[in-house]
């Protein structure tokens, strides 16, 4: 699904400052697979986010999503493959948009956004379905602006508003960093669910090794910019977690 | 009450310019002072037009497309080249002086004894009641085309951009785009205020728009002060909340000069004025704290 070949970025080239965010990084990753980035920081763990993502560009290599190289995409034209979860809550979502706008704008991710009112009881009725789903008991609330709501429930709604339109790849760059342990499980939980109901191909940062144990499909432990271990399939589902504990001894 | 009735009808003729801050400063988030330029422009466009004896009607479309492409240089100075919006801003409305007396060709231009928007219906017979009604219906057409536009898709997708640019982003809108777009939009309604406000006095003048970005600002500021005050989130009030502060705004000004107010002050005294709406939330606030 995601080719990522042989991909370099450099920060403030030739200055004091320069950072070699990633050194030459190539990695396949399947459809439907589930991947775990954990790494120290400044290991470049969100620059590569970044790059398949297309808020930032590469120095040299490339990346293909889905048979399309998109290596010199903007971000805004890949989405429509890919939807994305930020740390910051507020990142996510629109803060003084009510839930069902920010539904609305999630619902055309993929779509041109026109000159016609496309919000009606009909869509409206599809939005309280799908967040009561959450159980948060948010479904009467979606006339409020979302910036009413805790970071867990915008978190939680972020991920929904990706699979209110085709989404192939879900993006989440350290999803619960900002939140409560309670709800930070409530988000996880969530996502690994939408991942399976809607075989989606994934990539997460965390800094939270029981959730890196916890979920995905296969895991890799970057540093310096580089993928320094690689784990899938029966070597991932055998992983203890003490394992990973090492890798950061 | 003549007095007051014309600065009625001169705070909705700034109504138009209430809104195109509305859209540049609470939606997009960017303090655009393209205003002072384009307002002129779409004044000195109406004056020449009407002195060659073009109809109120084909002059409107024009004013808008003038308007528009201000807006747009500034936008695309703002977002291709990365300056900041403010200088932007300052950059174009500097340059349009130029344009606006080449346009003009003069620094007045009376047109008062030609055929304007104003004289075209006689639907009472009392001038200024006649001008009031076909203001009124000019504005609330505005207001509502503007409404409808921030209630579809793409308005909606105006006010993310505003809001939360990396999510509009992830959500697959070009908000360099969208920003163009929003400041052609705001300085083709600020054109129209120009448009207006040409015909309602009878003249276009090169120094019509100095400090005007301030009539705008104080409107929405009025009206800001209200949403939050009454916690309103429905988008038709918010705007007739911005015309209110508009017609508001010149009411006071109206009131200051006849208690007596030297006209020499009036901008010291519209300056004071914003300042005082402006801290009057923060200082209740400071109080509850």
């Amino acid at each position: 699904m995601i080719a990522i070949n042989d991909i370099h970025k450099v920060f403030n080239k030739g200055k004091a400052n320069q950072v070699n965010a990633v050194n030459g990084i190539s990695i396949n990753i399947k459809s439907e697979e589930f991947l775990v980035i954990v790494g120290s920081n400044g290991s470049g763990k969100t620059t590569l986010l970044n790059l398949v993502a297309g808020s930032v560009f590469p120095d040299k290599g490339t990346i293909v999503i889905d048979d399309n190289d998109v290596t010199k995409l903007a971000d805004h034209r890949r989405s429509q493959w890919i939807a994305r979860v930020f740390q910051n809550p507020m990142s996510g979502t629109a803060s003084d948009l009510s839930i069902l706008d920010n539904f609305r704008l999630a619902a055309l991710r993929t779509k041109s956004k026109g000159l016609s009112i496309g919000i009606n009881d009909q869509f409206k009725q599809q939005v309280k379905d799908k967040i009561a789903t959450l159980g948060m008991g948010l479904e009467n609330k979606i006339e409020q602006p979302m910036g009413t709501l805790s970071g867990g429930q915008r978190q939680a709604l972020t991920l929904l508003m990706s699979v209110m339109d085709t989404c192939k790849v879900l993006l989440l760059d350290e999803p619960t960093a900002a939140l409560d342990p309670r709800s930070a499980e409530v988000v996880m939980r969530t996502a690994d669910k939408l991942i399976s109901d809607f075989k989606l191909t994934a990539v997460l940062i965390t800094h939270n090794l029981k959730d890196a144990f916890t979920y995905g499909t296969r895991i890799i432990q970057m540093g310096e910019g580089l993928i320094i271990n690689d784990l899938d399939g029966e070597k991932k589902a055998t992983l203890k977690q003490n394992d990973l504990f090492e890798w950061f001894g | 009450m003549d007095f007051y009735l014309t600065a009625l009808l001169q705070g909705l003729c700034f109504s138009a310019i209430a809104l195109g801050i509305y859209i540049s400063m609470k939606i997009f988030n960017i303090p655009d002072i393209t205003t002072d330029g384009s307002y002129t422009l779409g004044g000195a466009v109406t004056g020449i037009m009407l002195t060659h004896h073009q109809s109120t009607w084909v002059i409107l479309p024009v004013v808008i497309i003038a308007g528009a492409l201000a807006g747009a240089l500034t936008g695309l100075i703002h977002t291709k080249l990365k300056i900041n919006a403010l200088l932007a801003g300052i950059l174009v409305m500097t340059g349009l002086y130029s344009v606006n007396l080449i346009v003009l060709g003069r620094s007045n231009l009376p047109v008062s004894d030609l055929p304007s928007l104003f004289n075209s219906f006689h639907l009472i017979a009392d001038p200024n009641q006649n001008t009031l009604i076909i203001i009124s219906i000019f504005v609330i057409v505005i207001t509502f085309l503007i409404g409808y536009l921030l209630k579809t898709d793409f308005g909606i997708a105006m006010r993310a951009t505003g809001n939360s640019e990396s999510m509009i982003r992830a959500l697959g809108v070009n908000t360099d785009r969208m920003k163009i777009t929003g400041l052609a939009l705001a300085n083709a309604l600020t054109a129209l205020s120009g448009y207006l406000i040409v015909q309602f006095q009878g003249f276009a003048d090169i120094s019509m728009g100095i400090g005007i970005v301030i009539v705008g600002l104080g409107s929405v500021i009025i009206a800001e002060t209200l949403i939050n005050w009454f916690k309103i989130t429905n988008i038709w009030i918010c705007l007739a909340l911005v015309l209110a502060g508009a017609v508001i705004f010149q009411l006071v000004l109206a009131f200051t000069l006849a208690m007596g107010v030297d006209p020499n002050l009036l901008k010291l005294v519209t300056a004071a004025f914003v300042l005082l709406i402006v801290s009057l939330p923060r200082l209740s606030f400071n109080k509850a704290s």
